[in-house]
């Protein structure tokens, strides 16, 4: 038990109790319902857009080949095009995997001392599996709640609720991706308080992402399974105000408010914290780069004309105290005028 | 650093920051000018005069399926088939004979909520309404 750890757990119960208590207070539906979602939307935008330009306003002047393949050379030489891609292509193809399938993230190792003191570095690829677990449940678990914003539900949106329920188990039928989201979601938390070097390195930054999202999870597995909500109420209210005529559905309940607390609470912090890694990841410079060093010049953006003095000036300045000191000059001192009235005296 | 002001490969970042508004404004532009308001499912007359569903309407609204679950598992399972409501009445406990009995009409009673929240229960792949014509 840490103390970013308390920090972040106690962030998150505050927000609860806000969210909770505050919708019951007169004027607390239109706050939380219409203000605050709205508010974190544009905050979200904004604040992500403004975030995606500083980076790009970095330059990234060479090509940086962190390759996990051999590069393009001699025509007997197999190159590895996509793991380290001489074409925009190949990029496309290692962004794709690396966006979809972590890639870089299944090569993740763990370093340990076995034995002794023999070094190794071993297979590790649970990190790999969940957080591909959390991501794409959580993507999956986003594209559902369509249905909430959208009249009439495209079809695909459907379709995924429908293979995501596929177990038939009770009714509402259970979503095999909340389970599995709330279950990464601890083992990723789990991860950071049982290994002692996770330990060390994480911060309430790293905390608090994770708790508002086992608190969006939570809320809302509990309010589809638990205690229930209106749910056509609720998209009644949802889609008032995704058509901009927001109005309050009454009877909606205070678990709900405190999901959609939670939500954009979740919204206005993005642009500010290390979830901005979701644009981020589309700049990495190690992976978006066609590596073609070896063919292409690139030149440093941030060069600038550079005052040169270069040995032939030198010498035209100092040829006279060169030849005096008897140093040996490329030009020999042309006309003499100067050494000829000393010879005269 | 001199150049803060440039954007590199402002192309690409352009066209990937209007993808990204794009999608996450789909709520706002896939709605546009639609409505959209919420279902009012037919009460038949026969439910009218009934008054009153196996359970208060508040909790039928809310957990309808749940209670419909339940009485599949109580009959298929223990055999049992008689459902004493909160008000003590008994009801058989049935899709089609009870609950069908009074929402005579499936398509303007159950599909309109259902339809509306995209809710696609699989009661109705054994239970088929013998009026509806697909």
């Amino acid at each position: 038990m840490n103390i970013s750890y308390m920090y972040s757990l106690v962030a998150v119960i505050v927000l609860f109790l806000v969210a909770y208590v505050g919708v019951m207070l007169p004027g607390g539906e239109v706050f939380f319902g219409i203000i605050i979602p709205y508010l974190a939307l544009v905050i979200f935008i904004l604040g992500f857009i403004n975030r995606i330009i500083d980076w790009a306003r970095s330059p990234v002047p060479f090509r940086i080949p962190t390759t996990c393949g051999q590069e393009k050379s001699l025509p007997w030489i197999k190159p590895n095009s996509i793991d380290n891609p001489t074409t925009i292509g190949g990029v496309i193809i290692r962004m794709f995997l690396e966006i979809v399938f972590f890639r870089s993230l299944f090569r993740n190792t763990k370093m340990a001392l076995k034995e002794g003191d023999k070094l190794s570095y071993e297979w590790e690829k649970w990190l790999w599996l969940f957080s591909l677990a959390f991501h794409w449940t959580f993507f999956v678990v986003l594209f559902r709640h369509l249905r909430f914003f959208s009249e009439p539900v495209p079809a695909l949106v459907e379709l995924v609720a429908k293979l995501d329920g596929f177990l038939q188990i009770g009714l509402p039928e259970l979503r095999i991706s909340g389970v599995v989201l709330l279950a990464a979601l601890i083992f990723l938390f789990l991860r950071r308080i049982y290994i002692p070097q996770m330990r060390y390195i994480s911060l309430a930054s790293d905390y608090f992402p994770l708790f508002l999202i086992i608190g969006i999870a939570f809320t809302g597995i509990l309010m589809r399974y638990f205690t229930k909500v209106d749910i056509v109420g609720v998209k009644e209210f949802t889609m008032s105000l995704a058509t901009f005529k927001p109005h309050i559905t009454e009877g909606i309940g205070s678990i709900f408010y405190v999901h959609l607390f939670f939500v954009s609470v979740l919204l206005a912090y993005f642009p500010f914290s290390k979830l901005m890694h979701l644009g981020g990841i589309f700049m990495s410079p190690t992976r978006n780069m066609v590596n073609n060093n070896r063919f292409k010049r690139h030149i440093n953006p941030w060069n600038y004309p550079v005052k040169v003095h270069t040995y032939e000036a030198y010498e035209d300045e100092f040829r006279e105290k060169m030849v005096e000191a008897g140093l040996r000059v490329d030009k020999p001192l042309a006309a003499k005028p100067p050494e000829e009235p000393e010879e005269k005296e | 650093m001199p150049n803060k002001k440039k954007i590199y490969d402002k192309g690409a970042v352009l066209v990937g920051l209007c993808i990204f508004v794009i999608v996450i404004t789909f709520p706002f532009w896939f709605n546009f000018g639609n409505a959209a308001p919420a279902p009012e499912p037919k009460i038949s007359d026969k439910a009218k005069a009934a008054k009153e569903c196996v359970m208060p309407k508040e909790y039928m609204k809310m957990e309808h399926m749940q209670l419909l679950n339940e009485w599949r598992d109580t009959v298929v399972r223990d055999a049992k088939r008689i459902f004493v409501s909160s008000s003590g009445k008994e009801f058989n406990m049935s899709l089609t004979n009870t609950c069908l009995d009074c929402h005579v009409e499936k398509a303007e009673f159950c599909d309109k909520c259902h339809n509306y929240a995209s809710v696609t229960p699989y009661c109705w792949e054994c239970h088929i309404d013998p009026k509806e014509t697909k």
